[in-house]
């Protein structure tokens, strides 16, 4: 049944994105896409149940369905869908028709890549799978062939394949410190790095972990290996941007994450939370800058992406049963609310026709509904109570002060409220700036009408940030706990 | 590990193999014509391929013949050919701005080497492996990883960067086969082909370069900043 779903899971974009190519119609693609999307979601929800009596092992063990990459492909999943309706509307009025079945094919291509990347029980096909995801997004990225997407693209496919390449070193050298003790041929899956761990070299374990740390921070954005995050996140088209933010980047984490349990089984557990814990600060720290003084509206985005691995790396970095459960938490708030910003980024610039945040002013009144929910999303993406960010963050802060790195948990406070002050003066000013009554009819341009394609992800987006906020199930606690295990322990 | 008891003819004749790679490294790093960048990184793709072949012998690893001629066919022939095509549609024979002469980025590179160095010696001492090929395997494996990267810092022609990716793959590569010969068949050849798709795509996007930015020079990308 989990083997079938898997299945299922995979087929679904792979087959979306064949057909695409094949068949070259816009509107064909936008379906089949969307019907993908649907399927992933249908499929995910109950493999992220399932995994918790798992992990279910196949194809020769090349592929596993464990807890903490279960959790990756249900972020995944929601963002995909979010993005597939969204892309129905905000994909039409770009103006690209006779280009749109590319788009398609490359999306679902691109959502097939971080699906696998989640199920990949082998060192090595993870990474592949991860450079897979660079390759088709790159296309993804400079979709809209203007300089600056083509620049985007350029400076994004180079820097991350410069950094995920140290994650290959990291990876061999890993492989090296296992042969050790395992014999020179092995299957370097998770679980057999892990078993061994206790057993290798300590100094080439800490060699390693640091090449792929340094390595997968690249694509995850963590400061300083961030610079192609922000170019890249806002020249894609709003959708992608959010499979970017929302879903690549967990993707990403995940690699950071298994390792750092394999370090944690060679008692080179503290040094390796502290680079990482050191790491989510720096990112915090940058993310906070530039939100500070920032123009465009989707770099505003972009940096806040930063900020929010920054928070997921102190979690993750914190460590134990509260630090994970509450990365785990705050990675799905963050994957759901970062794609409505990224779609109400999308809508503004669509209807003011700029990317800078000087030439928006008076969203309220131009775009009431959207607005209230973008202003809504802002609130939230800042950690503002009752949403479901506020909550993760204070599980990490409590984390912090537990493991032992209260100082990180004051400075990520700090940090925090910086950028609550700085992002929602954005907001503030966009909403409620000089200006903002006599533009609309002033100007006389008035902007594009938004389908309901572009609004309806929106609230798919912001009910579960909101519930929760207001409520945190007690089953999914219960699998935080389960996926903590996992990564603590070692299995046979 | 293999590297812990090879016959000193063996050992020899890795670490001459290795020591002409990183040579061919600095070949590239010294120089800023394209087409002699290219020359390298075949000559190194080769060198790389006959290492391959002869840990296969010496170690008994029959499928390590496989891998060498699939490295000498894609990283020694193919690749160097996409590169090649590339070169020649795009009409750019040299570096035009450096932000560091050649002489001076092969004294860089000289000190990442010796950095690289004490790095491996450091590991190499705490496995008990000091003083045997491992320690020069993983010494080049590490230089020829920050050859590369001075190639992407220092370099602006977008051919430059491809060619100075391919290097940090290179090094890899290379300590891959003395390090872990074992390496499952599996993942070598995917990565293969992975760098194959790399190409290809960089391919691409060079052209989009060119249609839409109109040039290839990445001194010119500066429209994304803050």
């Amino acid at each position: 049944m989990v083997g079938a779903f898997l299945l299922v899971m995979v087929l679904a974009p792979a087959t979306a994105c064949a057909a695409s190519f094949v068949i070259r119609s816009a509107r064909f693609g936008e379906r089949i896409n969307l019907v993908s999307s649907i399927v992933v979601f249908i499929t995910a929800v109950p493999l992220t149940v399932w995994s918790g009596a798992g992990p279910y092992h196949y194809l020769n063990d090349y592929v596993v369905l464990d807890l903490p990459g279960a959790w990756v492909i249900l972020c995944t999943a929601i963002v995909y869908g979010l993005a597939s309706i969204y892309s129905v509307g905000y994909m039409r009025m770009l103006g690209e028709e006779q280009r749109l079945w590319g788009f398609y094919a490359l999306f679902s291509g691109f959502a097939l890549t971080i699906l696998l990347s989640a199920i990949m029980n082998n060192a090595g096909l993870y990474w592949i799978a991860i450079e897979l995801t660079t390759l088709v997004s790159t296309f993804l990225v400079g979709f809209e062939r203007v300089p600056e997407s083509i620049e985007a693209a350029w400076k994004y496919i180079i820097l991350v394949s410069a950094g995920i390449s140290l994650a290959l070193l990291g990876t061999v050298l890993f492989y090296w410190s296992g042969s050790f003790v395992l014999g020179p041929t092995y299957q370097m899956t998770w679980d057999a790095l892990r078993n061994a761990a206790p057993r290798m070299n300590s100094t080439l374990v800490v060699l390693s972990y640091l090449l792929v740390l340094v390595g997968y921070g690249t694509k995850v954005g963590l400061a300083p290996m961030h610079s192609w995050l922000p170019d890249a996140h806002s020249e894609s088209p709003a959708p992608i941007s959010a499979m970017l933010s929302g879903a690549l980047l967990n993707g990403a984490m995940l690699g950071i994450v298994r390792f750092l349990s394999v370090a944690d089984a060679a008692q080179d557990g503290v040094l390796a939370r502290a680079v990482l814990v050191a790491f989510g600060v720096v990112s915090l720290l940058v993310g906070a800058l530039f939100i500070v003084r920032q123009d465009g509206i989707k770099r505003l985005m972009a940096y806040s992406s930063v900020e929010h691995m920054g928070v997921l790396a102190l979690g993750f970095g914190f460590g134990g049963p509260l630090g994970i459960a509450g990365a785990l938490y705050h990675m799905i708030n963050h994957s759901l609310n970062k794609s409505l910003m990224f779609f109400g980024a999308g809508n503004v610039m669509r209807s003011f026709g700029s990317k800078q945040i000087a030439d928006i002013r008076g969203v309220w009144t131009r775009q009431p509904v959207q607005g209230a929910l973008w202003l809504a999303g802002a609130a939230a993406i800042t950690g503002a109570p009752p949403f479901g960010l506020f909550l993760s963050e204070i599980v990490i802060l409590r984390a912090g002060f537990e493991r032992g790195f209260a100082w990180a948990a004051y400075v990520m406070l700090v940090l925090l409220i910086v950028i609550f002050i700085g992002f929602l003066n954005h907001f503030r000013e966009m909403y409620f700036g000089p200006g903002a009554n006599a533009d609309a009819s002033a100007s006389g341009k008035e902007g594009v009408a938004l389908s309901g394609w572009c609004i309806a992800p929106m609230w798919l987006a912001l009910v579960p940030v909101f519930v929760f906020g207001v409520w945190w199930p007690t089953d999914m606690w219960n699998h935080f706990m389960a996926v903590a295990n996992a990564l603590t322990s070692a299995t046979p | 590990m293999l590297a812990a008891h090879l016959s000193p003819l063996a050992s020899s004749i890795f670490s001459l193999m290795v020591i002409a790679s990183l040579l061919l490294a600095f070949v590239m790093l010294g120089s800023r014509w394209l087409n002699n960048y290219l020359y390298a990184f075949a000559a190194e793709s080769w060198v790389i391929a006959a290492l391959s072949a002869s840990v296969g012998f010496y170690g008994h690893y029959p499928e390590l013949y496989l891998i060498a001629i699939l490295t000498a066919l894609f990283r020694g022939l193919l690749l160097p050919y996409l590169v090649w095509r590339i070169i020649r549609r795009l009409n750019v024979a040299r570096e035009i701005h450096e932000i560091l002469q050649p002489s001076s980025a092969l004294v860089v590179g000289a000190l990442g080497v010796v950095f690289s160095l004490a790095v491996a010696y450091r590991v190499g001492q705490s496995l008990g492996l000091a003083g045997t090929v491992a320690v020069l395997a993983l010494t080049v494996m590490l230089s020829m990883k920050l050859i590369g990267f001075l190639m992407l810092t220092v370099r602006h022609e977008a051919l430059s960067q491809i060619l100075g990716l391919l290097v940090l793959e290179n090094g890899i590569f290379l300590g891959a086969q003395i390090l872990v010969p074992g390496m499952p068949l599996l993942i070598e050849i995917v990565i293969l082909f992975d760098l194959l798709i790399v190409v290809a795509c960089f391919g691409m996007l060079v052209q989009y370069l060119v249609a839409h930015v109109g040039s290839t020079s990445t001194l010119s990308l500066k429209r994304l900043v803050g």
